[in-house]
């Protein structure tokens, strides 16, 4: 009898355990959702630039998820290169402006066509390859780009953007 | 057994305190009295319009001349819904409405004039026939003007005065400026030329836009700023944003303010809009959107998780008993 | 160091650094209640379950909250209730939780003083729990200044204009506790780090010395009776449970408390989800202005019986009033002179006190919420906070002349 007793007691103590169990993965789930980025986050996530306006070996730079953008118009006379960005007749070169080695904001040098990171004396050309010997070590980084008409979207993966990660041209 | 008992005697003292201290109070704070100390109901009339609240305002007033002047407004009123509108013959009457109602988002006599796209949707049919034939008896602010033709829009009672012209006009609306209206346009239409709601990025001005650079945010919200003064100066003070007002008046007096704002808040310039049922819940769901987005979710969680501590408080019941079951 | 031997289990290895069976047993396993109770009993842990889970929601509101004047109430209302996943659920849950925890507190109180659970060895376990009410009182009205709302905005206005002292007329005391001439930010972001931080931290110590006082004189039972807990304990031991008038704190009595739990939590989650107005007010969701006064101000509900109390009088009597209403309380264990233990429907007068003090109470928190410009209810809240004032004297006498309770073994 008594071990009916406690086998009845265990079973039961069990089974509100599973019960209060499962609330507790509720509620574990919702304090997840809660540190999730929020809507307006993601939407901010998405920059539209207009490139029609663009002069050529003048940089812009626009901001995406807090990073910035780096958009370079080639001249005549810089070397195409299959990273490049191409809109109509124009290219243009387009990474994120963070040197690759400890994430300093590199500077361009409009005589140069170079750009160059005053932190440990990194230097990237203008498709952003790295000079070799130098600390940064791999080009600057292509973002997730969209080409519409003379717009770029930021954050849309386009068929361009796809190409180029399959090829191994960004990361 | 004991403890049912004890626990009904909680029971019973909690319930009357909630009673008291919320439904009784509550009542009591918000109740309206008369002169003679009569409490005034105020109640939904379903969305129609026929002057009964304006006639009975009048009268409770003691002002014979103004209660006899509504009850002619509004007989008239019905007298021109009698009559059959020829929708094709009202166009020409309804291009005069385009004269100020043009979308140039100007602003004329204090507020910006409202698209009319779907007016013959989201309004009262009688409500038109009124606010053409005066719109501030219609829309219940008389009472700010000595004479009606200086209400914005007074002039519309010497442009179209023919009852058989006003029924055509409303004829055309009801045929042409109707069919499938989304909540953003009927609170658009409806509202926004007074009231801004800020969770929604809309000022009386309309969607505000996205800009890149600072400087053109900035010349945009004082674009903004002058509009609210104008309608400001118009209405005595600026109307309140209404992103949260869902929620801070609850739905009922939503409903009975909208109808006829002189109930609730006699004396107010907010004129009665003039919105039909349909309307109504269209605005209605618009502002739930902006200040109750998640009485939706709300709604779907809450039986699970009450029944969730059903089934936990049985299951806990089980176990005590069997806890306890060695002790009597 | 003390010598250490190789320990075989987890348990052991516990055992030996930190005594964790005889924790177990001192705490749990061999913490020994009365049998002879009720649900009613269960209310401390409802209380404690309460205040966890304000903490948990409030946590999940303290990552999005900003405390500045400008932003509050967006902060509030857009980002938690619209934008973060489940925020709308925790403000809620945090907001019926404030509210219903103090109708515990009260049931908890009034199961105290009707069961006599204050009395001679227990003083201390009602002042740390009188102490815990004022702490949740402050708690609730520093948290309440948080949205910035027209109710926060006007309630601190007219709650700290009672600090001026009536004729003592120290307004520059209640510029300083606003830190402004009106309740501005640097009021709000005071009342923040109050009910973040410190009034918290002042809430888990009088928790702790609240239980710490329990432990000796031990859990009170319905009968008042004076038990030898070591003998129950060593019945109980032998396995003689139904002759043992205990039980041990766990599993036994917890298992009770976690069945009243799971009751309360319905009634819980059913106001969170569709009846929240009462904790949740509407005057609330308008903004704060300055230059704008609601038609009715008024605190939340468990504040109103002490709010009435200060209405029917001039200023200096009324802040009088007040005062001795708030410290009354609190010396009840001294008040009460009869040594009788036991319940209420055992001690003559004193049910008739009982009933009196719950239902006058009840009257005052109605009346705190009713406009005062009505002649009737300005009558009835007269009538019921002197009624108030006269029940510590009323007791005081009645308790002296109580006849003493023969206790049987």
């Amino acid at each position: 009898m008594a071990n009916e007793e406690k086998s009845r007691r265990d079973f039961m103590g069990m089974a509100l355990g599973a019960c209060a169990a499962v609330g507790g993965v509720g509620a574990l789930y919702a304090a997840k959702r809660s540190w999730d980025p929020l809507p307006s986050v993601k939407a901010a996530g998405f920059t539209t630039i207009d490139l029609s306006t663009a002069k050529p070996n003048e940089l812009i730079v626009e901001k995406w998820r807090g990073k910035p953008i780096f958009i370079l118009k080639k001249t005549a006379d810089m070397a195409a290169h299959e990273r490049d960005l191409v809109i109509g007749s124009d290219r243009f070169h387009m990474s994120i402006g963070l040197c690759t080695h400890l994430g300093c904001i590199p500077a361009y040098k409009k005589d140069t066509h170079v750009f160059f990171c005053a932190c440990h004396g990194g230097v990237f050309d203008a498709s952003g390859i790295q000079e070799p010997g130098l600390p940064p070590p791999s080009p600057l980084e292509i973002p997730p780009f969209k080409i519409a008409g003379t717009k770029i979207i930021l954050g849309e993966e386009g068929p361009e953007y796809k190409q180029m990660l399959d090829a191994g041209l960004t990361v | 057994m004991r403890e049912l008992k004890i626990f009904a005697i909680v029971a019973f003292f909690s319930f009357l305190t909630y009673y008291l201290v919320e439904p009784y109070a509550h009542h009591e704070m918000h109740k309206k009295m008369d002169a003679n100390g009569v409490e005034i109901k105020i109640e939904s009339h379903g969305f129609t319009y026929d002057g009964t609240d304006d006639i009975a305002e009048a009268e409770r007033a003691g002002d014979a001349a103004r209660v006899a002047v509504k009850k002619a407004f509004w007989t008239d009123v019905v007298e021109v819904s009698k009559l059959k509108g020829d929708a094709t013959a009202g166009e020409a009457g309804f291009g005069m409405c385009l004269g100020c109602h043009n979308g140039a988002n100007m602003n004329m006599g204090g507020v910006i004039p409202p698209n009319l796209d779907h007016a013959g949707a989201i309004y009262d049919k009688n409500y038109l026939i009124a606010v053409i034939k005066d719109p501030a008896m219609a829309s219940n602010v008389d009472h700010k003007y000595a004479d009606t033709m200086m209400h914005p829009m007074g002039s519309i009672k010497a442009m179209l005065s023919d009852n058989q012209q006003i029924a055509d006009v409303v004829a055309y609306m009801l045929e042409h400026k109707a069919g499938e209206v989304t909540p953003k346009e009927a609170f658009t239409e409806a509202c926004v030329r007074c009231h801004a709601v800020r969770y929604t990025k809309t000022t009386q001005l309309g969607d505000t836009p996205k800009f890149k650079h600072k400087k053109d945010e900035l010349a945009y919200e004082i674009k903004v700023i002058e509009e609210q003064d104008m309608v400001k100066a118009y209405m005595g003070n600026l109307p309140p944003d209404l992103s949260m007002m869902i929620r801070a008046r609850g739905e009922h007096f939503m409903e009975t303010f909208i109808e006829n704002p002189q109930g609730q808040l006699p004396g107010t310039s907010m004129p009665r809009v003039g919105l039909n049922h349909e309307g109504y819940e269209k605005v209605k769901e618009y502002l739930t959107e902006a200040g109750d987005p998640s009485k939706k979710a709300r709604e779907e969680l809450g039986p699970w998780v009450i029944g969730f501590f059903v089934l936990f408080s049985i299951l806990a019941f089980l176990w005590k008993k069997s806890m306890w079951r060695d002790l009597h | 160091m003390a010598h250490f031997e190789k320990a075989n289990s987890l348990n052991e290895w516990l055992d030996q650094r930190i005594a964790l069976n005889t924790l177990k047993k001192v705490l749990n396993t061999e913490y020994w209640i009365p049998k002879d109770i009720n649900f009613l009993w269960a209310m401390g842990m409802i209380l404690a379950a309460t205040f966890g889970i304000l903490v948990v929601s409030g946590i999940f509101l303290l990552m999005y909250y900003k405390p500045d004047t400008n932003l509050a109430f967006d902060s509030v209302n857009y980002t938690i209730m619209s934008e973060v996943g489940y925020g709308w659920l925790w403000r809620h849950i945090h907001g019926i939780g404030a509210s219903i925890v103090f109708l515990i507190i009260y049931i908890h109180m009034f199961v105290g003083i009707y069961y006599g659970s204050y009395k001679r060895g227990r003083e201390l376990i009602w002042l740390s729990g009188m102490g815990l009410f004022v702490a949740f009182s402050a708690e609730a009205f520093s948290g309440y200044m948080l949205p910035w709302g027209q109710m926060s905005y006007w309630a601190g206005m007219v709650i700290t204009n009672l600090f001026s002292g009536g004729s003592l007329e120290a307004y520059g005391l209640v510029e300083w506790i606003r830190g402004d001439y009106v309740p501005g930010d640097a009021y709000l972001t005071r009342f923040f780090m109050l009910h973040v931080f410190l009034i918290p931290l002042v809430i888990i110590g009088l928790i702790v010395l609240h239980f710490g006082t329990l432990r000796i004189p031990h859990v009170n039972n319905q009968e008042g009776a004076d038990i030898d807990f070591e003998e129950a304990a060593e019945l109980y031991k032998a396995g003689k449970k139904k002759e043992s008038k205990v039980i041990p704190f766990s599993p036994v009595f917890l298992s009770k408390d976690i069945f009243v739990m799971g009751v309360y939590f319905i009634l819980f989650f059913y106001l969170v989800f569709y009846n929240f107005n009462f904790a949740m007010d509407p005057v609330n969701f308008d903004p704060a202005d300055g230059l704008k006064t609601p038609a009715h101000i008024y605190p939340e509900w468990y504040f109103l019986w002490s709010y009435e109390i200060l209405r029917p009088f001039s200023k200096d009597v009324g802040l009088i009033a007040f005062g001795i209403a708030q410290a009354a309380l609190f010396f009840l264990p001294f008040i009460d002179r009869s040594p009788n233990v036991a319940p209420a429907h055992k001690r003559g007068l004193f049910q008739v006190w009982f009933w009196v003090l719950l239902i006058d109470m009840i009257v005052l928190t109605a009346m705190g919420k009713l406009p005062p410009t009505d002649p009737t209810f300005a009558f009835i809240g007269l009538v019921s906070a002197v009624l108030f004032l006269l029940m510590g004297p009323a007791l005081f006498i009645i308790t002296m002349f109580e006849k003493k309770i023969e206790k049987g073994a």
